[in-house]
C-alpha cells in the first residue's frame, strides 16, 4: 500500500471512529428522569436538556444558526438572512412565522429585532432528535404542533415531544436536511446539492454518505466547536493550504482537504490541478442527481394570475411539479445539472435589501452574489455553481429591491391577496425602508457553490470534457488563462498543412514529368 | 577502376535508433495533436499519458545517441558540407527532368548536403525546441506561482506546438524524399537492411574485405 493510501485509511478511520465514539456515548438518554416528560411546549424540553447540559443553550446562541447574523470578514459586508435577498422568496422580513420555522428556537417572530430581544428560545431537538418523530411545523416560528391541525387537508398529529427527548443524539443527516435540505421552500428547491435523496443516499450519488461508502453525517465534515458549525457559503475556503486535518488540529473538517490533503491523487499531473481546480468541479459531475428536482427559475413578474371564475391558477407539468403558481409566478427545475463554473477566491459580495442596483445590473441582469475571483489572482480556484435564475419585484425609482410580504393572515400578504402594490408597501413599510410607491421586475441571477453529492472517483468528470475544443466543453466560457487541448494557435497547423501542400506538388510533377523520360 | 558493392551502411544501432525514433515520433505527434485538440481518437487523459511517456522514452533515446554519436565519431556525418544548393536545385528542379543526382553516396559520406543540413537541424533546433519546452510545460506546476506563470504558460505551449509542427513539417519531407531513390522504396529498404549499394575503390574494396570493417556482399 503506498504512504497515501495508509493516510487515507488512517483519516478514514479516525473520522468514522471518532462519530462512532460520539453515537455510542456513555449515557443512555432514555433512562434520564427529567426527559420523560410529559412536555406542554417544546421549550420545557430545552429547559429540561439544560438541567445536565448547562452551557449549550448559550453556546447556541453564539452561532450563526440562532443569530442568523454574520459579517464577512473578507468584505466587512454584514450578511444575515435578515439583511441579504435571494432570488427565492427575497427577503424574509414580514413573512416570520413562516420563514422562521427553520430558525434554530422558538418563537422568533419579528425579524427586526434580535431573537433574545424577540423573547426566543433555543431549540435543541430540531438538531438532536433522534426519533425521527420531531418536526418543526412550518409556519409557527419554530415551535412543533402541539395538538392535530388539518394541514392541505390532512390532519396532522403533534410529535411526542417526550419520544423525542429520550431519543437524543449527535446530530443526524435527517436533522440538518429538514431544515437546509428544503431551503426556499421545498425539497432540493434552493441548493440543488442538498435535498432529502441524501438523508440515505446510495454510493453514486454521494460516496461519503452512502451506508455502503463512508456513511458519514453532515458533522463528520461541518465539525461543531461549542455548537457552531465550520464551513460557510458566507466565507467559502475555496483553497486550503492548510490541508490535512487529521488528528483534526484546526477543528474544521468542512474542505475535501481537511481529510485528503492537497495531492490526493496517485497521479502527478491530476494533482498538479488541485491549485486551480476545486476538488468539487471534477467529483460533482452534476446536482440534483438523487431524483430531487431542483428549482432553476423563478418568474415572480407574472404572479397573481386567476382563471374564468377568479381562482387563482396553478399548472402541473408531467413530473408533477408545479410550474406555475398564482402565489410565486413560474417556475422551471432541473435535475442531473450541469454546474456552471467560476473562478472563486471564497468571497461573494452579497446584495443587502438597503443596496442601490447601480453598477451591479448587467445587459439588464442584476447578479445578487457577486462571486469574487480571477485566475490571476492566486486566491481562486475553479469552482463548480448552481446558477439560479429569477425575475424579481424592485423599485425602479429608488432603485432598490423591495420587501414582499407574501405570508400571513392579513389583507396585504400576496399569497393570499395577489396584489403587489399592497404586499410591497407593507413589506417595506413593516421594515422600516423607503419604497417610492413604483414597482417593475428585475431579471437576477444567483450562484450557489456545490460542494456536495460528491460521486465516487469512478464518475468523476473525465479530463476531455473541459480539455476540448468543443463549444459545449465544460469550461468553454470560462477565459483568461490558458487550457491545454481547448487554447492554442490554430495557425500554427499551416506549417504543417503547408509541408503537405508541397510534397504533394512535388510528387504531382514528378508523376506527370516522369523524370524527364518522355519519349 | 571502381565498383558498385552492396555495403552496410547502417548499422545495427543506427538503424534502431531511427525506426524507433520514428515510431515515438509518431506517436508523439499523435498524441500530440490529441492534446492540441486537433481530434479526440484518443481522450485527452490518455493522450497525455501516453505522450508523456513517449517523451521520456525518446529523451532517453537522444540522450544514449548523443553519447553514441559522440564515441563512434559518427557526429561528423552531420557536420555542414558545400553544395547544398546543387542539391536544392536537383530536388526542385532536375529531379523533374531526369538530371543525375549531384551527390555520390560513399563510405564516409553517407548523406548529401542537403541531408546533413537538415539533420542537423533536427537535432540541434528542432528536437532541443521540443523536449526544453516540453519539460517546461511538463513541470509547470514548479513555477505555476510566479506571476508571469499564466502568461509563460501560454507561450511555452506556444512554442512546443511550434516545434511540433516543424517536426510535423520535417517528418512530411522525410517521408517523401524516401520515395525518390532509384525506386519509390529503395532508401526505405535501405533504411530496414542496412544495405546500400556504394561505388568503392579498389582499395576501399580490399581493406573492408581484409578488415571486416564493415559487412559487404
Amino acid at each position: 500500500m503506498s504512504p497515501r493510501a495508509v493516510l487515507r485509511v488512517v483519516a478514514f478511520l479516525v473520522a468514522s471512529s471518532a462519530f462512532a465514539a460520539a453515537a455510542a456515548g456513555t449515557a443512555d438518554h432514555s433512562r434520564f428522569g427529567v426527559l420523560k416528560g410529559p412536555f406542554a411546549t417544546a421549550e420545557d424540553v430545552t429547559k429540561a436538556c439544560s438541567t445536565c447540559h448547562t452551557e449549550a443553550a448559550g453556546e447556541v446562541k453564539k452561532s450563526i444558526h440562532w443569530t442568523w447574523d454574520g459579517t464577512n470578514s473578507f468584505t466587512g459586508q454584514r450578511l444575515g438572512k435578515p439583511r441579504i435577498m435571494n432570488s427565492f422568496c427575497g427577503s424574509p422580513i414580514s413573512n416570520e412565522p413562516r420563514c422562521t420555522s427553520c430558525h434554530a428556537g422558538y418563537g422568533w417572530t419579528d425579524l427586526r429585532m434580535t431573537p433574545e430581544e424577540n423573547g426566543a428560545t433555543v431549540d435543541c431537538l430540531a438538531c438532536h432528535d433522534g426519533s425521527g418523530t420531531y418536526k418543526k411545523t412550518a409556519t409557527d416560528a419554530g415551535h412543533p404542533l402541539y395538538s392535530p391541525r388539518v394541514i392541505g387537508g390532512v390532519t396532522v398529529e403533534p410529535p411526542d415531544l417526550a419520544k423525542a427527548a429520550m431519543s437524543v443524539g449527535p446530530s443526524q443527516r435527517e436533522n440538518c436536511g429538514a431544515c437546509h435540505f428544503n431551503g426556499g421552500g421545498g425539497d432540493g428547491v434552493k441548493h440543488g446539492d442538498l435535498d432529502s435523496s441524501l438523508t440515505d443516499p446510495p454510493r453514486d450519488l454521494d460516496v461519503h454518505m452512502a451506508a455502503d461508502g463512508a456513511n458519514m453525517a453532515c458533522s463528520t465534515c461541518h465539525t461543531f466547536n461549542a455548537h457552531i458549525p465550520s464551513g460557510s457559503r458566507y466565507m467559502t475556503t475555496a483553497v486550503d493550504r492548510h490541508g490535512l486535518d487529521l488528528p483534526h488540529d484546526d477543528h474544521s473538517r468542512a474542505t475535501c482537504e481537511s481529510c485528503h490533503g492537497s495531492t490526493p491523487h496517485a497521479e502527478a499531473k491530476i494533482n498538479d490541478h488541485t491549485d486551480r481546480v476545486a476538488c468539487q468541479s471534477c467529483h460533482i459531475p452534476e446536482f440534483a442527481r438523487g431524483g430531487v428536482a431542483t428549482k432553476t427559475l423563478w418568474d415572480w413578474s407574472t404572479a397573481g394570475r386567476k382563471d374564468a371564475n377568479g381562482k387563482p391558477v396553478y399548472i402541473k407539468d408531467e413530473h408533477d411539479h408545479l410550474v406555475y403558481s398564482a402565489e410565486k409566478g413560474d417556475f422551471a427545475y432541473g435535475e442531473n445539472v450541469r454546474p456552471a463554473y467560476l473562478w472563486y477566491n471564497g468571497t461573494i459580495e452579497q446584495t443587502a435589501i438597503t443596496d442601490k442596483l447601480d453598477g451591479k445590473v448587467k445587459d439588464g441582469v442584476l447578479t445578487l452574489n457577486r462571486i469574487g475571483g480571477s485566475p490571476t489572482d492566486g486566491k481562486s480556484r475553479i469552482w463548480p455553481f448552481k446558477e439560479m435564475k429569477g425575475k424579481q419585484p424592485y423599485d425602479p425609482e429608488l432603485n432598490t429591491l423591495v420587501v414582499n410580504h407574501v405570508f400571513g393572515k392579513d389583507d396585504s400578504a400576496f399569497w393570499t391577496n395577489f396584489d403587489y402594490p399592497k404586499a410591497i408597501a407593507f413589506g417595506m413599510n413593516y421594515a422600516g425602508l423607503p419604497w417610492s410607491g413604483k414597482f417593475g421586475f428585475i431579471e437576477t441571477r444567483m450562484y450557489w457553490p456545490i460542494t456536495h453529492m460528491v460521486a465516487p472517483k469512478e464518475k468523476a468528470v473525465p479530463c476531455s470534457d473541459c480539455h476540448t475544443r468543443d463549444p459545449e466543453g465544460r469550461l468553454a466560457g470560462l477565459g483568461g488563462f490558458y487550457m491545454p487541448g481547448r487554447d492554442g494557435s490554430r495557425l500554427l497547423g499551416i506549417v504543417g498543412y503547408l509541408a503537405l501542400f508541397g510534397v504533394v506538388v512535388h510528387g504531382g510533377l514528378r508523376i506527370v514529368l516522369r523524370g524527364g523520360r518522355r519519349s | 577502376m571502381s565498383h558498385k558493392r552492396e555495403v552496410m551502411i547502417y548499422t545495427r544501432y543506427e538503424r534502431f535508433w531511427h525506426w524507433s525514433q520514428a515510431v515515438l515520433v509518431f506517436t508523439l505527434f499523435f498524441t500530440g495533436l490529441a492534446i492540441h485538440g486537433t481530434h479526440d481518437l484518443v481522450p485527452f487523459g490518455l493522450a497525455v499519458k501516453i505522450h508523456t511517456n513517449a517523451a521520456l522514452l525518446l529523451i532517453a533515446l537522444w540522450v544514449f545517441t548523443t553519447f553514441w554519436n559522440f564515441t563512434t565519431g559518427q557526429w561528423r556525418q552531420y557536420l555542414f558540407k558545400k553544395g547544398v544548393f546543387r542539391v536544392i536545385r536537383f530536388y526542385a528542379w532536375g529531379i523533374l527532368f531526369g538530371e543525375p543526382h549531384p551527390y555520390k553516396k560513399s563510405l564516409q559520406r553517407k548523406q548529401n548536403a542537403l541531408q546533413s543540413l537538415a539533420y542537423m537541424t533536427f537535432m540541434t533546433l528542432i528536437g532541443p525546441a521540443l523536449w526544453s519546452t516540453g519539460i517546461a510545460y511538463f513541470l509547470y506546476n514548479s513555477w505555476s506561482h510566479y506571476a508571469w506563470a499564466g502568461t509563460g504558460l501560454w507561450a511555452v505551449a506556444l512554442l512546443h506546438t511550434a516545434a511540433a509542427f516543424a517536426m510535423g513539417a520535417f517528418v512530411i519531407v522525410h517521408v517523401y524524399m524516401t520515395t525518390t531513390g532509384k525506386t519509390p522504396l529503395h532508401y526505405v529498404r535501405t533504411m530496414v537492411t542496412g544495405y546500400d549499394s556504394i561505388e568503392l575503390t579498389e582499395v576501399e574494396e580490399a581493406y573492408i574485405e581484409e578488415t571486416k570493417s564493415t559487412e559487404m556482399r
